[in-house]
């Protein structure tokens, strides 16, 4: 019990120290600059106490239940009493002996992201902003993928040891040649998106597989390999928030252009 | 006091909906993969009663603080007209907001150890400290700068992708020109700079400016600026490896 009063304590200390900065940039620009006392004070205060108190008890939870067994679940999915290399001579490193550590990662990123705070927070506005047409869920739905498929693709890239600018810049150009095609609206919520998906959740459990990894490969560094889940995990929900605009648009304009098959 | 029970409780619903994918992926992969005991049941248990609470808090301090905060700021400037102020706000909530975000200070201090280790810098703890202050430093004046852009470009209206595209050929660009050492880590600053309390603040500022200024839709021109906040940190920490 006296653990968890420990961690809760400390857990609330961060959370202050780092809502501080924030707080007081804003109590400055609001006293001295506009010089206007803030409307609705007290709703104010008590949100403000709600988000500190409610970011406390969620890293709390997480650290108490999920972030130990998901790091030692990383571990021993990729450790070799597990894995079992191939004996076979013929190839040093074989690409399938880690398909459960492909299905985890975009599992794992695909769940995480689904719960992760800003994410949430823009969806709601992003929601509020379009006036529903944009669905908040199905948004999160679409960066969840992409930050799945970004994940399974980035521990296949630390597996094959391919170089991770290769993977940044092909990525870049889908996106590159999407936003030509996307409807204008959506461009600036799936950039944002892009940058949201990482935060308080899926950065430990991420990381926590990415070294975990990169230090049972023979050959891969820990220090070097390690990195570069976060960038496939920031840039291929942008790619999938594009392909979900489209395809909605698309949707919209069959429906529109044969309007008999609404009989059937 | 009914109703507010009822929000309270339907939300409460709704982050148990969302944490459920989480539990699911671990329970599956302990038990049928694995195939070992989940160990420690009953903190897990009392754990995951703090992370639906916390989850509920915040999303409901989100609609009744964060928001509403960003939204009047972003109003109150647009009225006052001061472009300076405005740029001066943008650039602090960058920078102060990121400067201590403890997931940076441990992607910095990882970053020194790799860069001591390659000799780039002496392996003593005072050139690694340095080195990993600096390194804060330059991110964070990058999302303060990142803030700054995206909202200038808000006001002006200027398209995004006209900036964000660019960024992208400057990252690729300067990924040839950096150690190679340097380059994983600064790909994944970009990820690391946006905290739970920043987004939504930010979030809101850039959506609220846009629908207080005239001529500007707050869909297309009001998001971008997380966006911003991602890609400068890339260029920033390249180009920090590139000069050290």
């Amino acid at each position: 019990m006296s653990s968890w009063l420990n961690e809760i304590s400390s857990v609330l200390l961060s959370t202050l120290r780092d809502i501080a900065p924030i707080l007081s940039i804003i109590i400055f620009f609001q006293l001295a600059i506009i010089r206007r006392p803030f409307s609705h004070l007290k709703n104010l205060i008590i949100g403000m106490i709600y988000v500190i108190i409610g970011i406390t008890f969620f890293l709390v939870g997480l650290d108490k239940a999920l972030f130990p067994l998901g790091a030692m679940m990383a571990e021993q999915l990729t450790s070799d009493s597990f894995i079992q290399p191939s004996t076979d001579q013929s190839i040093s490193i074989a690409w399938r002996d880690y398909i459960w550590v492909y299905v985890f990662g975009a599992c794992i990123g695909f769940a995480t992201t689904l719960a992760e705070p800003s994410l949430i927070a823009v969806a709601i506005k992003a929601q509020q902003i379009s006036a529903g047409a944009i669905r908040a869920w199905y948004l999160r739905l679409a960066v969840s993928a992409g930050v799945s498929f970004g994940i399974a693709l980035g521990t296949y890239r630390i597996v094959s040891g391919t170089e991770l600018y290769l993977f940044i810049i092909a990525g870049y150009i889908v996106v590159i040649i999407q936003t030509m095609f996307a409807p204008k609206l959506i461009i600036g919520l799936a950039y944002d998106s892009g940058g949201v998906t990482t935060s308080t959740v899926t950065v430990p459990l991420v990381t926590a597989l990415g070294i975990g990894l990169a230090s049972s490969i023979p050959g891969r560094n820990p220090l070097l390999d390690g990195f570069g889940l976060i960038a496939f995990a920031s840039l291929f929900p942008i790619i999938a928030v594009l392909a979900y605009a489209q395809l909605t648009e698309w949707l919209a304009h069959r429906t529109q252009q044969n309007p008999p098959d609404k009989g059937d | 006091m009914f109703k507010v029970k009822n929000k309270f409780f339907r939300q409460l619903i709704d982050s148990v909906k969302d944490l459920i994918p989480i539990f699911a992926v671990i329970f599956v992969f302990q038990i049928f993969i694995l195939r070992q005991p989940i160990p420690d049941l009953g903190d897990i248990a009392i754990g995951t009663v703090f992370v639906v609470l916390g989850l509920t808090l915040f999303i409901q301090g989100l609609e009744k603080s964060l928001f509403p905060i960003g939204d009047n700021m972003a109003y109150a400037f647009a009225k006052k007209g001061s472009l300076f102020w405005l740029m001066a706000f943008a650039f602090s909530l960058g920078f102060g907001t990121t400067v201590a975000e403890p997931a940076l200070i441990a992607v910095a201090n990882e970053a020194a150890r790799i860069a001591a280790e390659g000799g780039m810098i002496d392996l003593s703890d005072a050139a690694k400290t340095s080195y990993a202050l600096g390194l804060r430093y330059t991110v964070a004046v990058s999302v303060g700068f990142a803030i700054l852009l995206g909202v200038l470009r808000i006001i002006r209206g200027w398209p995004l992708h006209y900036l964000i595209i660019p960024g992208y050929i400057g990252v690729v660009v300067m990924t040839f020109f950096a150690p190679d050492t340097i380059v994983g880590i600064a790909y994944d600053s970009g990820g690391v700079t946006t905290g739970t309390v920043t987004v939504p603040l930010v979030t809101a500022l850039g959506v609220g400016l846009a629908s207080a200024i005239q001529g500007r839709n707050p869909m297309t021109d009001g998001f971008g600026l997380i966006a911003f906040a991602s890609l400068t940190p890339m260029m920033f920490v390249m180009l920090y490896g590139i000069l050290i």
